[in-house]
Parts: C-alpha cells; sequence; structure tokens
C-alpha cells in the first residue's frame, strides 16, 4: 500500500528526514572506510540537500506534506495572537451559529419538502378573492361537498386530497378522568397511498376507510406520537380512544417524518375525513385541497377544470343567499382558483411567521456581516505585520499558489473553529427559540433536526466568508515586491484605511439592526400596552362542554354553584373569551338599509357579563335572566356611533342579517377579536335562545377575589361536574394568557431582534477595540516620539482617536439612513409605531456613539501611557 | 574509453539484479558492486542512487531495514520483495529483447 505509507509518512516527517539523513551520513562513513577522499566523494555526490528533498518527496505525498506543514504553522500563527483569534473565532461563531439558528427555523417552516414521492408533483388549491370582511386575499379552506365534485372533474389529471386543519383536541383511552390532548388531522383516505408512503406498523387508510360519513372509525399515528405516547410499543395497534363521542381503533402508524401537511404543527393523529360531521354541509370551509399531478398532467388544465366547476358550485349557492349586498354578492361570484405549488405543505403558520422571519433574516444577514467584518479586520492586520515574513518568502522562491495556500489553509482553521462554535451555538439556541414561539401548554413543534442541510448551509456560509477574507490579503502578500517589503514596506500605510472603512461599515450594519430592533420593540410593547377595554387581571376562561346539551337555566345553574364558591368574585357566560381568535360576525341593516360594507361582531353573553368583565354600561341595562335571542342586544358605543351616528341608540331597532333586534344598553368600547384590529362595531346578544334550544359549548368567565386566579383552577374544575353531572371543564386559561398569545409573533420578534441587537453590539465592539488596538500598536513608534518631543495626554488621545471616529460617525449615520429605509419594509409589523421614529433613532446612535466610546477607552489608554524610552530602544 | 556516467535508464536493472543475487546490501555495497561487476565501465551516480533507491522501495519492488554493523554504525540494507522478483524478471525480459534487437540492427545495416 505505497499510497498508504506516503499518507503515513507525511505524519511521522521528523523520523523520515532523520533515517534519510542517517542513510546519506552512512554512504559517506562507507566511502570514507574505502579510503577515498571526502572531498571528492562530496563533489561526486552533489548537493546533499537536494538529494535529501528528493528522496523525502518520494516517500511522502508533497501535497500533503506541505498542506500539513501549513496547518501546522497556520495553528502557530492562530496561537500567537490568541486574542485576537478568540475575538475572530467568538464573532464569526456567534454570527454563523445565529445565522444557521435562523435558517434552522426558516427551514423548517418554509422550505423543508413533505416527505411524498416526488414532491415537485405537489400543489395546493386556493381561492383568490375578497373574503367576507371585505379583504383581498389567497383564502386556502374549502368545503367539502365541493371537494367531491372537483375531485372527480379533474380525476384524468391528478388526484386531489383532503387535508384539515391541524386543532388540538382531547381524547381518553381510558375514563374521562383521564383527558390528554393530542393534535389530530382529519386526512383523505388514498392520501397515504397517493403521498407512496408506507406504515412503519399496521397499515395505512385506504380509499375504502374513507367512502361513506362516519362509517369508519380508525385511526393511524404519527411516528412521533407513537414513540411518545406509547414508546413505540407493536401493541399500540388495536387499542382504541374516544375522541368527542366517537370510539376510534388504532389500525396503523405512519412513516418516520411525516408530521401532517402543516409544518409547524405536528400531527398525533390521522383520521379519515369522512369522520368529521362537515363532509355533507356545502358551507363548512375546514379542509385544505392538496393537488398531486397525475405524470404528464397539466397545472393549467388542472387550474381551468377546477375554475369551472367552483363557478358553478358558487353560482348554485349564491341562489339561496337573501338580503346580501350586491358588492358583497359579486365579490362571492369573482372569486378564481389559483394552484400553487405546496411541496412543503401549508400552514397558518408558515404564514404568520413569513414576514417576521424574512425580516430576522436580514437581521441576521447584518450580524453576519459584523461578524465577517471582525475576521476580515483580523486577517488584514496579519497580512499587514508578515508583509516581511512573506516577503522572505517569496525572495527564497516560494510560488504564488504556495503563499496563497498557506494563507488560506490559515483562514479555513479559523472558519472550522468558527464553524464549531456556531453549529453548537445554533443546536443551543433554535429549540430555545421555538419553545417561546407558542404558550408552554401547547409548545409549537418544529422538526429541527441537524441535517446535511444545514451544516451543508453552515459549511458553505463559512467557506465562503474564509475565501473572501481569506484570498483577497492572501493574493496581495503573494503580489509582495520582496524588496520594497524588506526594505521596511511602502504599501503598509493603505491598510489601515482600509480596516478603517470595513469599521465604518460595520457601525452602519450595527446602526441598522439597532435600529430596526428598536422598532420592533417598541411596537411590541405598544401593541401589549394597550387599552383593551376590560380587565384581565384575576380572570380565569373555563371552556365547558355538556353531553347531552343543556338548556340555558342549567348552564345557569352551574354559574350560580361556582359563584358561591368562596374565592369566587363573580361569574358569567359566554360564546368565547374576547381576544380568543374566535369571532362572528354578520351585516348590519337599520329600517332595512345596509349601512355600510364592513360587518359588525356578535357575542352571546349571561347577565352578569359586562360587570364580570368590568366593561362600563353607559346607558339602558344589562341583560336580565329571561332575555332571549332575538330580541335584545346591547352594543358597543363604534356600534352605536357606526350606525346611528350621533342618537341615542337606546330603544332603537336593526337587523342582524335578516334577524331583528332592539338596543337595550350601550357599553364603552372593548376589544373583541385581536389586537391589531382597530376596535369593532360589536353588539351583544343573550346567551338564551328564544327556543332554548340546548347548548353543548360554552365559556365561564369566572373573576376571582385572590391574585393568582390559576390557584382555583383544580377547585373549579372539580366543582363544574358537582353542580351538574352532564358538565365538564375542558380546559381552563386566564385571560392574561389568552392576550399575550395575540401577541405572541410581535413578543417572539422584539426578543429576537434585541438578542441579535446585543449580538451586533457586542460584535462591533470587539472590532473596534481590534482594530484601534492594533493602530495603536502600529504607531507606537510615532507615538513614542510626540511624546517625547512633549505632546500632552489629550493630544495623543485625539492623535489616536480622531480619525477613527469620524469613521464611527460616518457609519452611523449611513447606518441611520439605511435603519429609515429598512423600517419602512418592517412598515407592515410595525403597530402604532413610524418607521422613521427620531426617538429610536437617536437611541440607536447613541447606543453605537457609547460602545464606539467604551471600546476605545483600552487602546486610548495604552497610546497614552506609551513609555517612549522603552519603544525607541527596541527600534 | 570515458566512463559511463549515466546508466541509460538501466539503474533499476542492475540494482534489482544485484539485490538478487546478493541479498541484504546497503547503498554504498550496491553501488561499488555495479562498479566492479562491470570492471569500472558502469558507474551509479552517487546523488541519484538513493533517490532512485527509494522510489523503488516506495513502490514496493525492495525493501529495508536498519542493520547495525561490527562497528556499531547502523547501515540501511536492501532486499528485493516478491513484485521485485517479477520487475526484474519483466525488465531482464525487456533488455533482451531491446539489445538483441539493437544487436540485429548493428548487424544487418
Amino acid at each position: 500500500m505505497p499510497l498508504w505509507n506516503r499518507f503515513i509518512n507525511v505524519l511521522r516527517r521528523r523520523r523520515l528526514n532523520r533515517e534519510i539523513d542517517e542513510e546519506l551520513d552512512s554512504h559517506l562513513a562507507e566511502a570514507a572506510e574505502h579510503g577515498r577522499d571526502p572531498e571528492e566523494v562530496r563533489r561526486a555526490f552533489g548537493s546533499r540537500l537536494r538529494i535529501g528533498e528528493e528522496s523525502y518527496d518520494i516517500r511522502v505525498l508533497p501535497r500533503l506534506d506541505s498542506l500539513c506543514a501549513d496547518t501546522i504553522f497556520g495553528w502557530r500563527q492562530l496561537r500567537k495572537h490568541r486574542v485576537a483569534t478568540t475575538a475572530a473565532i467568538l464573532s464569526l461563531g456567534l454570527a454563523l451559529g445565529a445565522s444557521i439558528s435562523a435558517f434552522r427555523l426558516v427551514d423548517a417552516l418554509l422550505l423543508r419538502p413533505m416527505p411524498v414521492a416526488e414532491p415537485e408533483r405537489l400543489y395546493a388549491m386556493f381561492t383568490l378573492g375578497y373574503d367576507p370582511g371585505g379583504h383581498f386575499r389567497l383564502g386556502d379552506s374549502n368545503e367539502y361537498p365541493q371537494f367531491q365534485i372537483m375531485r372527480a372533474a379533474v380525476k384524468h389529471d391528478a388526484e386531489l386530497i383532503a387535508a384539515s386543519f391541524g386543532e388540538r383536541v382531547e381524547l381518553t383511552y381510558g375514563s374521562d378522568q383521564e383527558i390528554e390532548k393530542a393534535h389530530r388531522q382529519f386526512v383523505s383516505g388514498w392520501m397515504f397511498d397517493t403521498f407512496g408512503m408506507k406504515p412503519a406498523l399496521g397499515r395505512l387508510f385506504s380509499e375504502s376507510d374513507d367512502d361513506k360519513p362516519h362509517a369508519h372509525p380508525y385511526a393511524v399515528l404519527s411516528y412521533d406520537y407513537w414513540t411518545r405516547r406509547f414508546g413505540r410499543d407493536p401493541k399500540a395497534l388495536g387499542r382504541s380512544f374516544r375522541m368527542g363521542d366517537d370510539l376510534y381503533e388504532i389500525v396503523g402508524v405512519a412513516p418516520q417524518g411525516f408530521t401532517g401537511t402543516e409544518p409547524g404543527t405536528m400531527t398525533d393523529i390521522f383520521l379519515p375525513t369522512m369522520m368529521y360531521a362537515g363532509v355533507t354541509h356545502d358551507d363548512w370551509g375546514w379542509i385544505r385541497t392538496f393537488v398531486y399531478m397525475r405524470p404528464g398532467g397539466s397545472v393549467s388544465v388542472v387550474r381551468d377544470h377546477l375554475q369551472a366547476v367552483f363557478h358553478a358550485v358558487q353560482t348554485e349557492r349564491a341562489k339561496s343567499f337573501v338580503g346580501w349586498p350586491r358588492k358583497r354578492l359579486e365579490n362571492f361570484l369573482s372569486q378564481t382558483i389559483r394552484v400553487l405549488a405546496a411541496s412543503g405543505g401549508l400552514s397558518d403558520i408558515r404564514q404568520q411567521y413569513k414576514q417576521p422571519l424574512e425580516i430576522l433574516a436580514v437581521l441576521v444577514g447584518l450580524v453576519l456581516l459584523i461578524g465577517c467584518v471582525n475576521v476580515a479586520n483580523l486577517l488584514t492586520a496579519q497580512a499587514t505585520a508578515r508583509a516581511r515574513e512573506m516577503a522572505l518568502r517569496v525572495s527564497i522562491g516560494a510560488g504564488r499558489a504556495r503563499l496563497t495556500q498557506l494563507v488560506l489553509v490559515e483562514s479555513a482553521m479559523l472558519a472550522l473553529l468558527a464553524c464549531t462554535v456556531g453549529v453548537l451555538f445554533a443546536w443551543w439556541s433554535a429549540p430555545y427559540l421555538v419553545e417561546h414561539i407558542n404558550p408552554p401548554d401547547d409548545p409549537v413543534r418544529l422538526v429541527l433536526s441537524i441535517d446535511w442541510r444545514v451544516i451543508g448551509f453552515g459549511l458553505l456560509l463559512t467557506i465562503a466568508v474564509t475565501f473572501l477574507f481569506g484570498l483577497f490579503p492572501a493574493l496581495r502578500a503573494s503580489a509582495t515586491q520582496p524588496v520594497s517589503a524588506l526594505k521596511g514596506g511602502d504599501d503598509t500605510n493603505g491598510r489601515p484605511k482600509v480596516m478603517h472603512g470595513l469599521i465604518a461599515a460595520q457601525v452602519t450594519f450595527c446602526c441598522v439592526v439597532i435600529f430596526l430592533a428598536g422598532l420592533l420593540l417598541k411596537s411590541s410593547d405598544r401593541l401589549e400596552n394597550q387599552p383593551i377595554g376590560f380587565s384581565s387581571e384575576r380572570l380565569l376562561a373555563l371552556d365547558v362542554e355538556t353531553k347531552p346539551s343543556q338548556r340555558a337555566d342549567f348552564w345557569n345553574q352551574v354559574a350560580e354553584h361556582l359563584r358561591e364558591l368562596p374565592g369566587v368574585e363573580q361569574v358569567a357566560i359566554a360564546g368565547w373569551p374576547l381576544l380568543s381568535g374566535f369571532g362572528a360576525n354578520g351585516f348590519v341593516s337599520v329600517n332595512g338599509v345596509t349601512g355600510s360594507d364592513s360587518l359588525a361582531y356578535f357575542l352571546d353573553i349571561s347577565p352578569g357579563w359586562l360587570e364580570a368583565m368590568k366593561l362600563r354600561l353607559l346607558d339602558g341595562r344589562d341583560f336580565r335572566p329571561d332575555d332571549v335571542y332575538p330580541g335584545v342586544a346591547i352594543v358597543n358605543e363604534a356600534f352605536a356611533k357606526e350606525y346611528f351616528g350621533n342618537a341615542n341608540p337606546l330603544g332603537r331597532r336593526f337587523a342582524r342579517g335578516t334577524t331583528p333586534l332592539e338596543v337595550v344598553g350601550l357599553v364603552s368600547n372593548a376589544r373583541y377579536r385581536n389586537m391589531r384590529e382597530q376596535i369593532t362595531p360589536t353588539a351583544y346578544i343573550p346567551f338564551r335562545p328564544d327556543h332554548d334550544q340546548p347548548i353543548d359549548s360554552a365559556v365561564l368567565m369566572i373573576r376571582t377575589v385572590g391574585e393568582n386566579p390559576l390557584a382555583m383552577a383544580g377547585l373549579l374544575r372539580r366543582e363544574v361536574p358537582r353542580a351538574r353531572s352532564e358538565f365538564r371543564v375542558s380546559n381552563i386559561r386566564t385571560q392574561v394568557e389568552i392576550n399575550r398569545s395575540q401577541t405572541i409573533r410581535e413578543r417572539l420578534l422584539a426578543t429576537l431582534a434585541l438578542f441579535f441587537a446585543v449580538v451586533a453590539l457586542l460584535l462591533a465592539g470587539i472590532g473596534i477595540y481590534g482594530v484601534l488596538d492594533y493602530s495603536v500598536l502600529q504607531r507606537r513608534r510615532e507615538i513614542g516620539i510626540r511624546i517625547a518631543v512633549g505632546a500632552t495626554a489629550g493630544r495623543v488621545a485625539s492623535t489616536v482617536a480622531s480619525g477613527f471616529f469620524s469613521m464611527v460617525v460616518g457609519g452611523a449615520a449611513v447606518g441611520a439612513g439605511l435603519g429609515m429605509a429598512a423600517g419602512h419594509s418592517a412598515d407592515a409589523l410595525l403597530y402604532e409605531v413610524k418607521p422613521s421614529d427620531t426617538g429610536i433613532l437617536l437611541g440607536a446612535l447613541f447606543t453605537i456613539l457609547v460602545i464606539g466610546a467604551m471600546a476605545a477607552i483600552a487602546p486610548v489608554a495604552r497610546a497614552v501611557r506609551i513609555d517612549p524610552m522603552a519603544v525607541l530602544k527596541v527600534e | 574509453m570515458p566512463k559511463s556516467d549515466s546508466l541509460q535508464g538501466s539503474m533499476d536493472l542492475l540494482v534489482l539484479k544485484i539485490l538478487s543475487r546478493r541479498p541484504g546490501l546497503h547503498g554504498y555495497a550496491i553501488m561499488t558492486a555495479i562498479q566492479e561487476i562491470s570492471s569500472d565501465v558502469l558507474r551509479a551516480e552517487e546523488g541519484s542512487l538513493y533517490p532512485a533507491l527509494h522510489r523503488m522501495e516506495q513502490t514496493g519492488w525492495i525493501r529495508a531495514k536498519w542493520v547495525t554493523k561490527e562497528n556499531g554504525r547502523r547501515a540501511r540494507m536492501y532486499e528485493l520483495t516478491g513484485t521485485g522478483k517479477q520487475q526484474l524478471a519483466a525488465e531482464e525480459w525487456r533488455w533482451h529483447a531491446v539489445t538483441s534487437a539493437v544487436n540485429r540492427v548493428l548487424r544487418m545495416a
């Protein structure tokens, strides 16, 4: 194995050289023994060094050997400048880690294709048009009966697959006391086959599992859920669980890596679509439609077919819409079908986080640039310091390629170390960030493996960075004119300028990051602390379900029972909590005239709800126990202003669609659906229906006496079934928690931006310190002379820092401009903050100047303390 | 007759042949052997002998081991390997082919 041998020899080079030497020595000794003249032998022998090298090269891999030598030499260089090296590695490592971390998130949410056979054949169907709220948007929910017609219409060109939105629901494998939660998704029975998936255990669904409504109560578990819940026990097959009123049997486990069609929610349990009540309703939009193209099928043909069917169905449906404004009807019918590539699946999370993640990518990119500037400065400084060494190498015959290799090896080592730091950092930080996206009881779960693509991304970045900043100084060094460099150098003056320019760029980037972070922080703060119109403190929301459905009187009995408990201040019933994201809306007409295109929101509430929520009753009365819907309503100020102008709304009548209502009360405004919308016109209606139809679910709002409402949770959970055995608590949340989940996206983004701002400041500080320190070192002779001829400390300090500070100020000014431009592109994410907020801008500038000043203190102090005698003696 | 400084590409053949007859020679001995047997006509250039030996060792035709001689000095002794023997046969055959061809040309021309 000669090659292997030569490879090994590279590693034992010292011994090899010794052996060659010894053999040549022994040759000379032997010659002497034979009585030959040593001079003659040496002449006959030729250049001993050359023979030695020739032999050496034969017995090793010369390229590998030179690489090895360079690596050892590079390592010594890096260790010699330990502080600078550590700073560079940490800078690049932090920046790389942050970008890999961001990439992992973006990858998990946006890029990773679903594990389906030939994902490029996968598309999704959308409707483009005005939604009922009057917003032009891409809709992605469809109704099942329409889906069936469409599937039949395109069956030659494509297979349509229905998948419900992921949902977290309760289920039990035993009694009602052992309720647990899991993410469920209803999917078409033929989905697994179409996607080319094989079961990990048991069987998957087939078309026959999904042909009749409510006929096949079977479940397929996700591999992840099977692992978490059953420890991969094969006995999970055949077990059954109850979800709602249905008993499902587990028939199989889906292949590993398939987590449902919505990235961001990991589906635990797959059920056939036919098991969902919505399959027979033509007005329940609850599925997304995936389009899996058959080989040779044309997307545009499929789209045209779908459009034709869709239009026919919509026209048919519109016949039953009475009392709709004409504009709205037109909007309804003018919707068009879009078929878009969907190899990564679809989800709200993906849409919700798309823009924030893009902003994040910009921030990360800037931080990466800042990190790179530090490394560039380090390498440039080293190249300057080593100009003489390079010149010496050139003068003894080193080629350009060889010098370039030397420097590239050094930067590659730097990058490798930085990459290690970066991967470790990303490994820690990405799951940490995901944990903070959602409330702890319903975590976002993403597949966040560090796979080859993440490593590839990191390596690519590293190589690019190394190449960029390693190659330039290397080429410069190899172009060195030996004579000029050995004489003392003439081009070294150019380099501090390059470094100062890089510092200016760094300050610019840093400024942009801080400014953006400031905008996002302020926006998040504004959003969270804005008035919501009601009091969230000490307020609990109990989701309560009954089986069978119960009349309002019984609901009131339960509320009454809870009211008696110690520690409870007020109890009221509502359809759902405010700010939960839920909403019921409708068109309002006064005297048969539809006032405007905008919709009003409705919420059913029991008497006492206004008091429990601490809404102010401005006029009129609260509901009485005998008030029913339809009949009376209490409206908020926004409603009164929108539909009755300045007139007193009390006693006025209006219609919700065709249902007549009379205003009996006027209350203060409160936020209804989310934190970002304008306060909407809202009408509260009685919880009790007019014919006393039974109700199967509602929320009990409980205002507690104690400061920590959750302390009551256990007691309340027990007391509800004790009041009436048909009632059961399915979920308990605090109102504060509900509010917070409204702003989670903003908070996450602001936290991340703050994190990046801190990293950026740290990096910029390190960079400024490094460059200033280096320039003091370079100029110590000059400074020594200045001090020797009587310059004061202040004069020395200003000599050192003045040119430098103009760079920082210049960079900051450019950064301010860029920051404002960047702020405009983030406008949509900002709440009540202008992208040109001067306060934040000044704050950012101030911060960067303070950091610059702090970083400059040590080098300037060192310059001032230079001992002229010592410096001049050295020279 | 001037001494032939170069072995004209036959260095490998000579070294292999000598080692096949007398295993365990060091570099200097190989050199003197070539010189003696050829009655001083052929002479291995001392400088190029060692790179040649190392190249053949690396290729696997010969192997070397360090031996301590009576005078206490260590010497690197070379001997033929199995592949070396095959190589020698091949080189010898080629040499005969070439020389006989050259002889034919000299006779006929």
